[in-house]
């Protein structure tokens, strides 16, 4: 029972890091039908950005401390809205007209070229550098239980997230304008809305949500290199289809649920090598039930 | 971008010796090496090409051998698969090297062994340790243990030393070096009377092991052997420490780096691994070659996989002089016969699978430096 429950923990922990990063994912998804692949990098970039900035932040504020964390994801998430609008700006506006395949390709073309670039030794480095501890952190021993306070943080941050962008999307002027452009991007234009801006609005705020996401995962697991958003980005999009893309509380619940398969699939002794694929299994049996996922609603293509 | 990390990693010196295109017709003996210089194992090839280089440099200052000297080129192979079998033909057929010095992981060193036999080119890996690397052909050698003496000695060090009767092990499944160590300890422990209390896996490049530690945890064992790389030994230990998995952990050689200490902080301290040397053991030898590394490389303090970059490049010396000649069967000869090679890494013999029988030691993290424990010989 105690087993059981230490992994429901882990799971949640871990899922909520995918339920994070799939929000991004499917709120881009939500606005523009296609998948930014180049979130998990950004992913990367958000963990990064805190990495160079610390040092200075710390010279101001002691750390770890509340106040010096929030200055640096605050920073970070800064950097990395502004890096999401430039990627938006020149890699996939020159394409908005194109088919969606074409934009598709780009954005591997996108996150192949950060990812190599940033392995340059002038860049980051491909070595893997010891993330600075920026929260004090502490174990809460609960029933023969522990529970990480960064752990809790990330469900915290992440309720909290989904909360706010729920707000952003259904009762803000902006999300009425995004919902417009998702709806039908020239209709929305002939009403006075400027796709533009909120398109890149809408990178901005997918890539700040992934900045947020790279410095929590990085404080969950303190060595950050140039391509640990691969595998997390990877697992996130997998959770945004399977929660039904474009549907936020579905990203959530798709991340908290392959989290949590993750997790007991992993703690099986003697079968830990096959975690990914019996957690994928599952994924994919589900899928055939429900195609449009989780909390997707079935669409008709017209042809 | 190959050639820009390549002249970022090797000195001027040997750039414009390279830059002549040298050849082995001329007056001085090509030698090639492949190393991780830049990925995820990049202390390891750093090291070791460190180590390489100052034995290279040493050999010339001492007039060569043969009444030539050497000549160094080097391949990055970036940490990833594929890459030494490219790197690797480039040096044998386009650059014609007369040996290969490389790599450190087994996996690496699994791809280009099959290319350096194909050509009858002697490899000398420094610091390979799974048993298969030089299974590949009689021109492979290596100077450093191997996995099966590496796992038993771990295997008597749980049982005499942490007096552990129930070990968890928790093995890299994507690593050859990994589930070989893992395999020949869990062999010699339960041959000892041990019991394997349970038996996780993980990805290398993972970040969250924590499904598989609380497993562990609720396996109650007395110590658990992971025998993974520092990067995500690191992780693994601050995860285990989070979860309350308060018992020794300890590992192989490829444990060692500094990289370790940087990441796992107060995680690490209190483990245990066996490694090839120690850069605090008293012998001369050890002495002369720390002081000397240390000059080169503005104070940092050699591991032991600068050792044995150091000592794969002197057996090979010592091989070319041996055999008269630098003919790919003549050195192949000379190596295979050695009996009595007098490394830093301690006196070696190369036996009849072209491993070298030596000792090994084993270090603990304390006070957030290794620390020297014990030696075991063969």
């Amino acid at each position: 029972m105690e087993w059981f429950l230490q992994q429901l923990i882990n799971g949640l922990a871990l899922g909520s890091i995918y339920a994070l990063i799939a929000l991004g994912y499917t709120m881009v998804y939500g606005v523009l039908r296609f998948i930014n692949f180049a979130h998990s990098d950004v992913l990367m970039l958000g963990a990064f950005s805190a990495y160079y900035v610390a040092p200075a932040i710390e010279k101001v504020l002691p750390l770890p401390s509340v106040l010096g964390a929030l200055v640096i994801i605050l920073i970070s998430t800064l950097i990395c809205a502004g890096i999401g609008m430039l990627i938006e700006f020149l890699a996939y506006r020159p394409l908005r007209n194109r088919p969606k395949l074409t934009v598709l390709i780009t954005a591997i073309g996108v996150s192949l070229f950060i990812e190599f670039t940033c392995q340059h030794k002038s860049v980051f480095g491909a070595d893997t550098k010891p993330f600075p501890q920026l929260l004090p952190a502490t174990d809460f021993h609960v029933l023969g239980l522990i529970i990480s306070s960064n752990d809790l943080l990330v469900v915290f941050i992440t309720a909290i997230l989904l909360t706010a962008l729920w707000f952003i999307v259904q009762r803000t002027k902006m999300g009425t304008a995004m919902r417009a452009v998702s709806f039908n991007q020239q209709a929305a234009a002939l009403m006075g809305v400027n796709i533009n801006k909120i398109i890149s609005f809408t990178f901005g705020l997918g890539s700040a949500l992934a900045a947020i996401a790279g410095i929590l995962y990085a404080l969950k697991a303190p060595g950050i290199e140039p391509l640990m958003g691969v595998q997390p980005g990877l697992r996130a999009f997998v959770a945004a289809v399977l929660g039904g893309i474009g549907n936020l509380p579905g990203a959530a619940l798709g991340g908290l649920l392959l989290g949590l398969l993750e997790t007991f699939a992993g703690g099986i002794s003697g079968l830990s090598n096959y975690r990914d694929g019996i957690a994928f299994a599952i994924l994919i049996l589900i899928l055939l039930f429900k195609p449009a996922g989780l909390l997707g609603k079935a669409t008709i293509e017209k042809v | 971008m190959r050639d820009l990390l390549f002249h970022g990693a090797c000195s001027a010196i040997i750039l414009t010796l390279t830059a002549c295109g040298g050849g082995n017709s001329g007056s001085t003996i090509l030698v090639g090496e492949f190393a991780s210089l830049t990925g995820k194992e990049a202390t390891f090839g750093i090291s070791s090409h460190e180590g390489t280089q100052l034995a290279i440099e040493e050999l010339n200052a001492a007039g060569g051998v043969l009444g030539k000297k050497f000549e160094l080129k080097t391949e990055d192979d970036q940490s990833k698969a594929g890459e030494p079998a490219n790197v690797v033909n480039k040096l044998i057929s386009k650059d014609g090297v007369v040996a290969i010095l490389g790599e450190v992981a087994s996996s690496r060193s699994l791809e280009a062994a099959p290319i350096a036999q194909q050509n009858k080119i002697p490899m000398i890996s420094p610091a390979s340790t799974n048993p298969k690397v030089t299974e590949t052909g009689d021109y492979i050698f290596r100077v450093c243990f191997i996995d099966p003496f590496q796992g038993t000695v771990m295997a008597n060090f749980a049982t005499k030393t942490l007096k552990a009767k129930k070990v968890a092990v928790f093995t890299d499944v994507k690593s050859d070096y990994s589930k070989g160590l893992a395999k020949f300890f869990k062999e010699g422990f339960t041959k000892a009377g041990g019991t394997i209390a349970g038996e996780l896996d993980f990805n290398g490049g993972d970040k969250d092991f924590k499904a598989q530690l609380t497993a562990i945890k609720s396996a109650a064992p007395d110590a658990v052997f992971v025998p993974g790389y520092y990067t995500d030994v690191a992780l693994i230990c601050i995860q285990a420490k989070q979860l309350g998995l308060n018992v020794p952990l300890f590992g192989g050689d490829g444990w060692e780096s500094e990289t370790l200490l940087n990441i796992g902080k107060d995680a690490v301290e209190g483990h245990y691994f066996s490694t090839h040397y120690a850069a605090d053991a008293a012998s001369p030898k050890v002495t002369a070659f720390v002081a000397a590394y240390k000059k080169r490389y503005n104070g940092k303090v050699p591991d032991a996989m600068a050792a044995l970059g150091y000592d794969s490049a002197m057996f090979l010396a010592d091989g070319i002089k041996r055999a008269g000649s630098t003919d790919g069967d003549k050195i192949r000869e000379a190596l295979a016969a050695t009996t009595d090679f007098d490394a830093v890494t301690g006196k070696m013999r190369i036996n009849e699978h072209r491993d070298a029988v030596k000792s090994a030691v084993i270090l603990q993290v304390k006070g957030g430096a290794f620390k020297y424990l014990e030696t075991v010989s063969p």
